[in-house]
């Protein structure tokens, strides 16, 4: 995973809440058997639409995605994850995101950031009026930050020295596999095998 | 204090707990397909790692199969790729995996239960956010990404913190014609679909301990919808007789060891929920969304809401956004509404029961001309339980589709798509847009309203006939 500690770009003000992950990446893209290559599905039946907000060449580059509320919701395919970052998003904005697409998130990198719907229509006003507008996260600090206003966000400690050592999290529990060891062999005989085939 | 269930299983569970850090927490059960698992199955090449327990890990072909044709090779190209991967996959890492075509195939949340390696206090996770549905059983189960099942198939453990404890409490008895569907469509358009973000729902109540195995797993499915990761229901005499004498169930000793430890797995009286929602039974009516997620549902005999009417900015907007995509005006009665294609099925709805309550409404009469009715069977098992009992036979005499074992139109991976500008009542679990099929409009119903809906042509109950 590669390190975050922190990024400037700007930002693409995505106007609507309850954004699902079907949204994201609708399931017929779901089929392939890579983590690269699932830009071409992100939000592809919006996309269809040419004043949808990805289409609009002011926003071309943006790197920092501003949603609405319980982004993330619905299906636990970490492509959405993967369509996010390979279409060059490094980090994602709202005031509510769904527990699995934030776990997904934090597992890969990309960095999102609870901030108050208030604020959130903030940016979304600067971003719809100066598409230009730079926008700054620093995970080191715990601010977002555009011209001139600084904004604190919550995360927990573990999960942000994670992402700023760009960890992977099974290389990390292979440092206890002794435990687990041990665990196993407290575990109850009665609990169910699902080999040999009954 | 006393613990609430799911902070017991929690415990039961915890390897390792350091402060500051996540717990790690064993997996009893882990559940494969071949949509979340190709990517993880890879990592683990490259790191040149093996399945740390392939005894607690199990693998079916669901999302993509096709439910007509099965004997015949996969006809999309990358569908079958996916699937090739799978079996190459589980063959390769010594995962047992059950194909299509084999008797024990289906959507991976019916098989579970069925083969009765679900069972109370375990933790269960899969790649699918509808891994809830084993918490009908009093088990901790929740949906992970690929980087987790990565970790899963390498450790068979996961790096977790704790989330808080929400009780849904069901009081009352239910209606005739009122379903479980219909209690957790209620629960999701009560919390919203972020309502229970950061929260283990556990169901409570007279109401909902009068529902059997099969109708709580219904409501355990749809945890996610109200945005819980997990949802569960405590063990009591209806688990244990429907776990029992299952091909994987503990015989002798081991049942009587599994049973007394079962027996324990309640909510202490003096324990402590984070927060608690209290739903009446009496008051519960046949539901149906209107929207374009699962929170926006009102009772079949409401009419679609206007946007206006919404006082929270949020909300207005979905709503206004919403009824665009569904093509729906303010003020309509819901029962007016006219339906293209009823689905019947899915990790929701798609177990033997509810084939039965669809059948009985069916039976000896004819689903209206302009509508086509797809039964898709949970699992092939649940088919041939059903063949055995003649439901195949009222389907298809009312003129419906029956259909092959898997995911189907639920999501629309494989060839069952709704067209677009369609209109479904469908029982399965999301109405997003484009879940069905690009451009289809879902709304979500239960068994019973999918089988009246199928006979009237309009979104209609049993009572409505």
């Amino acid at each position: 995973m590669e390190k975050f500690i922190k990024h400037t770009g700007s930002a693409l003000p995505l106007r609507r809440s309850n954004v699902d992950t079907d949204q994201i990446i609708p399931a017929v893209y779901l089929k392939r058997i890579t983590k690269n290559g699932f830009e071409d599905g992100l939000f592809a039946a919006w996309r269809n639409d040419p004043t949808f907000v990805l289409n609009q060449p002011q926003h071309k580059s943006a790197t920092v995605l501003v949603a609405g509320p319980d982004f993330g919701t619905g299906s636990s395919r970490e492509h959405a994850v993967w369509a996010l970052q390979n279409y060059g998003f490094k980090v994602v904005l709202s005031s509510r995101f769904a527990d699995i697409f934030r776990g997904n998130s934090q597992k890969m990198g990309l960095l999102t950031v609870i901030l108050s719907q208030d604020e959130i229509e903030k940016i979304w006003q600067i971003v719809e009026s100066k598409p230009e507008t730079q926008i700054t996260v620093d995970l080191e600090s715990k601010t977002v930050s555009y011209q001139g206003v600084t904004l604190n966000f919550a995360i927990d400690d573990y999960t942000r020295w994670r992402l700023m050592e760009g960890l992977d999290d099974i290389g990390l529990t292979f440092t206890k596999i002794d435990e687990v060891t041990k665990f196993e062999e407290k575990r109850a005989s009665y609990k169910p095998k699902t080999l040999p085939i009954r | 204090m006393g613990k609430t269930l799911a902070e017991k299983i929690w415990s039961e569970h915890v390897v390792s707990s350091v402060a500051g850090e996540p717990d790690l927490l064993y997996i009893d059960l882990h559940l494969i397909h071949e949509v979340t698992s190709p990517q993880a199955f890879d990592g683990l090449r490259l790191a040149n790692r093996k399945v740390r327990r392939p005894d607690l890990t199990i693998a079916t072909e669901d999302h993509n199969v096709p439910t007509l044709n099965i004997d015949k090779p996969i006809a999309d190209p990358v569908s079958k790729l996916q699937v090739d991967t799978l079996r190459k996959n589980c063959e390769e890492f010594g995962v047992r995996l059950h194909s299509l075509g084999d008797v024990e195939q289906g959507i991976v949340h019916v098989v579970g239960p069925q083969l009765g390696i679900t069972q109370p206090g375990m933790t269960i996770v899969c790649g699918d956010s509808h891994t809830s549905t084993h918490g009908a059983f009093g088990a901790l189960a929740f949906g992970i990404g690929t980087s987790e099942v990565e970790h899963v198939l390498a450790t068979q453990t996961l790096p977790l913190v704790r989330p808080k404890t929400m009780a849904i409490n069901v009081e009352g008895t239910l209606k005739p014609g009122v379903t479980s569907k219909d209690i957790i469509l209620a629960v999701i358009a009560k919390i919203g679909t972020g309502g229970g973000q950061g929260y283990i729902l556990e169901y409570r109540g007279s109401a909902i301990r009068a529902l059997s195995m099969e109708a709580r797993m219904t409501v355990c499915n749809m945890s996610i919808e109200a945005g819980a990761r997990a949802g569960l229901i405590a063990p009591d005499q209806t688990t244990f007789d429907y776990v029992k004498d299952k091909p994987h169930a503990p015989a002798g000793a081991d049942w009587d060891a599994a049973l007394s430890y079962w027996e324990t797995l309640t909510t202490d009286s003096d324990a402590k929920f984070d927060k608690e929602i209290n739903l009446n039974a009496d008051e519960l009516a046949p539901f149906v969304t209107w929207g374009t997620n699962p929170g926006q549902g009102l009772p079949l005999s409401a009419s679609v809401p206007n946007p206006a009417d919404f006082s929270n900015a949020e909300d207005r907007g979905a709503a206004e956004r919403a009824l665009e995509y569904m093509d729906l005006k303010p003020g309509t009665p819901l029962k007016s509404i006219k339906v293209d294609t009823v689905f019947l099925g899915s990790c929701t709805n798609g177990r033997i029961e509810d084939l039965r309550s669809a059948a009985e409404v069916i039976k000896g009469k004819k689903i209206a001309q302009s509508l086509r009715l797809l039964v898709v069977p949970g699992s092939a098992r649940v088919r041939l339980q059903a063949e055995s009992e003649g439901l195949d036979k009222v389907f298809i005499d009312a003129g419906a589709e029956w259909r092959s074992a898997g995911c189907s139109m639920c999501l629309g991976m494989n060839p069952d798509q709704l067209k677009p500008g369609e209109r479904a009542a469908s029982t399965s679990n999301r109405n997003f847009e484009g879940r069905q099929g690009k451009g289809g409009r879902t709304h979500l119903v239960s068994p019973l309203v999918a089988a009246a809906t199928a006979l009237k042509g309009t979104l209609a109950s049993p009572a409505d006939l």
